[in-house]
């Protein structure tokens, strides 16, 4: 798809290059690179086409406003095809013969992961825009989605103190993600008193269709007279037939809730939302959220893709706000040039678009508020609790044995995983 | 729970505008409503109450609905359910309707005034939408529902009711209890009414009743009896018993232990039905692979593609009638059949025909399609998943006893696959097509040397077979994404149901899905769901090692080369 167009620029550009010779060569020469890593085939392209076109919207409204440093922005797509060797192919492309000056992208943490050497070898820039599982913070990513203490954690005190939840179900799809978010709300849990046997833990492959003695599973869970709730980590696709089958052994929201951390809007636009209404879910951003910026932002997303129905949600959010990010520390660094820029962006503040403000902090992390979400039958989300304040992200678990030590300060300490104990830092950049 | 405040304001602004108070009033409950909840001004009569439902913020409506179902207005139980359903419709103007059905599409059709109760025509859809309502709410409505239900006249409604009520016994509900019993005529509701007051004698401070209470709640296999037996003989941290009475404890232990074997029994069953629908939905996957690579012997890795067609073709006939969900339904599966069986065609004449006898290049030319399949679905529909509703009798599901039910669509599935193959087997058995394809599948040279067009039937087979595909697409669009990955999901599971029951035996693809599908459900609550598809795997290779034919090998001259 991306082919033709190029290479039609790649004629253009040498016609015009015959016509006009220098003067145009230095203008084609005047553009910032912004590469888009994102998957626009394969199974993560449900996901990550959005994400694409949210980049191409920040920058065709920064080219509106006058571009960057008086030079005009222009985007470098890539297609990594949802296969995550193909990710650090496509990034040391984007790096090393593109030569672009920053690059968003990424979805799934196996692909972060596939893409980091190459980032920290030849110095690049990346944002990353999605939840994770934290325990990572690399010099030369920003991780401008939530780490588990942005999302999983509030959720679970969310159930805890006002739903009185006692018994525990965390379900999740089995990959990293999952994993490690499950483990850290396990310490979590138990920290607070919450017994062994309360806790079910389940784990369940990518695309599971048969859910029938999961939930059945879940509802002799549920029925020992305890307040339970469900947490779950089940990856996108998954998640029609697990709610369609609570629905069907007639389990509703008010008896057993299932509290998401990767449903959307996004998600419940392809579906019918009848079984899933009054579940919940956990995100630092809901469409439905009132605010100025947030409906400038809606308005303008409609305008660009040219469908009032599409929805935001949260990764596009946390897409815009790294755009911004970027855009500021650039300009307060007067360079694109990554050390400078990475340097410069820390401490810096932009309005995300629920009216907070999220602040780049020293770990490569940034401040995002926490919501929780009932899912209404229109496909969005009413909003029953969030936090008073902004949360910051911690990239190191606190309830994890391994990471409990670890701190990551790219200002005073230059590390990105230092011991606190041993007060060394562990010389991997990640 | 942290309410916005910003909500309360506006919350306190409708309320003054739907009251039609004067303007004093309205400044000062304004004010008011900075430091305390509304509540203070909500309204009294039953048509203000309901005129105020649609805007009032969840808090209020609680308030509201409260004082709706004490008002003993006949219509209150009418409305209280419509809200729990979600067919309380509202104008913008601020008139309620109560719809019969909480589809969007329908919901204009059959109006009735939520005040008066008359029928209403000539409302545009577009107008009204569905009255919001959260967990909490709906919690309480069910509760309240329950109540007033007591008194239905409906003796279904009534034994619904008392379930609900048992389920979350507060006092409030049992006094309710308490008060319907006499009142009782059916004997089946009398009966259900005083388990569900035992329930709550359990409670109670005289040994004599308690013991009376657990001899009354023998024989009751529900949860709710179980965690309340339960309670009885726990300890507490101290090593002394809860329940200090032994007699009681003795008698609830007996309960306990009877509960748990009929519950066992039926978890069995329970676990049987789980895996004769996963089998069945094995089943249907692979028996038209059972024909192309079994009958045909051409490894067909686009098979997924062409059931994710067949689901396909289920959404593209939803969106031609909105309005029969379960018709199109009905129709999709000869739609699907034909789509799909004219695809399988299609890659017959344009790209196996060319590699019979090659399998390995058959095998990388089909994979190439199924990837050509994928993004073209994905160009044509996008690569969001794509929504296909079910029917209202797929939902749901057949309670047979408090342990042991069971999910319509699963049922409904398991029939379908059987009527899928049966069809299919007289087709094979019963038509000179049938013959045909047997003959060519037997000894090609010796079929056309009695006139037979080998040719035209391998099309027939494998049109056949992805037509079969196709349908399949059509029973999986009901239980799972209707996506371009749809297919993927489903093509190693189908080679390995075909491997397992034998090359070129239907009835080994039927007893062998259903069979894998049984173990997998055995061992998954054991090991889980990952590792239960593991071993299920590695089972599946020592036996080919062992029957490198599988369960129903083929017979006769035609295997020996």
């Amino acid at each position: 798809m991306k082919a033709i167009p190029m290479i039609r620029r790649a004629l253009l550009s040498a016609a015009a290059a015959g016509l006009l010779a220098a003067s145009s060569l230095a203008q084609a020469a005047d553009t910032i690179k912004v590469g888009v890593l994102h998957s626009l085939s394969g199974t993560m392209a449900i996901s990550e086409t959005t994400l694409k076109d949210t980049v191409l919207m920040m920058i065709d409204e920064q080219n509106k406003k006058g571009g960057l440093l008086g030079k005009k922005l222009e985007a470098v797509v890539v297609d990594p095809a949802s296969n995550w060797p193909l990710f650090a192919e496509k990034a040391r492309e984007l790096l090393a013969k593109n030569k672009v000056d920053v690059v968003f992208g990424c979805w799934t943490s196996v692909s972060r992961k596939s893409v980091l050497p190459v980032f920290e070898e030849l110095n690049g820039l990346l944002f990353y825009p999605v939840q994770y599982e934290g325990e990572e913070s690399s010099k030369n990513v920003f991780y401008t989605g939530a780490a588990p203490n942005q999302q999983a954690i509030p959720a679970v005190d969310y159930l805890m103190k006002d739903l009185k939840v006692k018994r525990w179900v965390l379900a999740g799809t089995d990959y990293v993600y999952p994993r490690t978010t499950n483990k850290i709300l396990e310490a979590y849990l138990k920290s607070k008193g919450v017994k062994a046997e309360d806790i079910m833990i389940n784990y369940t492959p990518f695309g599971q269709s048969d859910w029938q003695s999961i939930v059945s599973d879940i509802k002799k869970f549920g029925s020992a007279g305890k307040k339970t709730a469900v947490v779950s980590t089940i990856n996108g696709d998954a998640n029609v037939p697990f709610y369609k089958e609570l629905g069907n052994q007639k389990i509703s929201a008010e008896d057993i809730p299932v509290v998401a951390f990767s449903v959307g809007e996004e998600e419940l636009a392809g579906i019918d939302t009848k079984p899933l209404q009054g579940h919940l879910a956990a995100w630092n951003y809901f469409q439905s959220i009132k605010s100025p910026a947030n409906k400038v932002a809606i308005d303008n997303w409609h305008k660009f893709i040219k469908n009032d129905k599409r929805t935001f949600n949260d990764p596009m959010e946390a897409t815009y706000i790294g755009f911004n990010l970027w855009v500021k520390a650039v300009e307060k660094a007067k360079t694109t040039d990554v050390s400078k820029v990475s340097d410069a962006i820390i401490g810096l503040e932009t309005p995300n678009l629920t009216g907070g403000v999220a602040k780049v902090l020293p770990n490569h992390h940034i401040t995002k508020p926490v919501y929780i979400g009932e899912i209404k039958d229109d496909g969005q989300f009413d909003i029953v609790w969030k936090t008073k304040a902004e949360v910051p992200g911690d990239a190191w678990s606190d309830f994890l044995p391994g990471s409990k030590d670890l701190v990551a300060d790219w200002v005073t300490l230059k590390c990105g995983n230092y011991n606190t104990k041993t007060k060394k830092c562990s010389g991997q950049n990640f | 729970m942290n309410e916005l405040p910003k909500m309360k304001n506006q919350t306190a602004k409708i309320f003054c505008g739907l009251l039609l108070a004067l303007s004093a009033i309205c400044a000062n409950a304004q004010d008011a409503a900075e430091d305390a909840a509304p509540a203070t001004v909500l309204p009294t009569t039953y048509e203000a109450m309901v005129a105020a439902l649609p805007e009032a913020s969840y808090d209020d409506k609680e308030l509201l609905l409260q004082k709706i179902s004490q008002s003993g207005n006949p219509q209150a139980p009418n409305l209280l359910h419509a809200l729990l359903d979600g067919r309380l419709m509202a104008t913008e103007a601020g008139k309620v309707y109560i719809s019969q059905s909480s589809d969007e599409a329908l919901a204009a059709k059959n109006l009735s005034d939520a005040i008066t109760g008359a029928a209403v025509t000539g409302v545009n859809a577009e107008s009204i939408s569905p009255i919001g309502t959260n967990n909490r709410l709906r919690k309480g409505l069910r509760a309240l529902c329950a109540q007033l239900d007591l008194a239905s006249a409906d003796a279904d409604a009534r034994s619904k009711a008392v379930q609900s009520i048992m389920r979350d016994l507060d006092e409030a509900g049992t006094a309710a209890l308490r008060a319907r019993l006499p009142l009782e005529k059916e004997s089946s509701i009398q009966k259900s009414i005083s388990s569900a007051l035992a329930l709550a004698d359990l409670q109670s401070a005289d040994a004599n009743i308690r013991l009376a209470a657990v001899e009354t709640l023998s024989g009751d296999i529900s949860s709710e009896v179980y965690n309340g037996l339960t309670t009885l003989i726990t300890k507490n941290d101290d090593g002394s018993f809860t329940e200090p009475d032994l007699r009681v404890r003795t008698a609830a232990a007996e309960g306990i232990r009877k509960i748990e074997t009929r519950r066992k029994a039926y978890g069995a069953l329970e676990t049987l039905f789980f895996g004769l629908s996963l089998g069945s939905v094995l089943v249907l996957a692979a028996i038209g692979l059972a024909i192309t690579f079994g009958v045909m012997g051409v490894i067909n890795m686009a098979h997924g593609e062409l059931i994710m067609l067949g689901a396909y073709t289920t959404y593209v006939m939803q969106l031609l009638m909105p309005q029969h969900i379960a018709l199109s339904l009905f129709l999709s599966v000869p739609a699907a059949f034909l789509v799909s069986g004219l695809v399988g065609v299609g890659i017959e004449r344009g790209i196996v025909r060319f590699l019979h006898g090659r399998p390995l290049e058959t095998l990388l030319a089909t994979f190439g399609l199924s990837l050509v399949l994928q993004q073209l679905v994905r160009s044509v529909f996008s690569p969001l998943n794509r929504s296909v509703a079910s029917p209202e009798f797929m939902s749901g599901s057949l309670v047979i006893n408090d342990a042991f039910s069971v999910t319509y669509n699963r049922l409904y599935i398991v029939f379908f696959m059987l009527i899928v193959f049966a069809a299919l087997q007289l087709i094979l058995k019963r038509t000179s097509l049938g013959l045909k394809v047997r003959a060519v599948s037997q000894n090609r040279a010796m079929a056309r040397a009695m006139g037979v067009r080998t040719e035209w039937i391998d099309a027939a087979t494998f049109g056949l077979g992805s037509g079969i595909a196709g349908v399949a697409g059509v029973a999986l669009s009901q239980l799972t994404n209707v996506g371009p990955n749809l297919g993927q999901a489903y093509i190693i599971d189908s080679f390995m149901v075909v491997v397992f029951g034998g090359v070129g035996s239907l009835w080994g693809t039927l007893i062998s899905g259903m069979s894998l599908g049984v173990v997998n459900k055995l061992l998954e609550p054991w090991a889980g769901a990952v590792m239960a598809k593991i071993l299920v795997l590695v089972f599946l290779i020592v036996f080919i090692q062992k029957r490198p034919r599988g369960l129903f090998p083929q017979k006769g001259r035609s295997v020996e080369n």
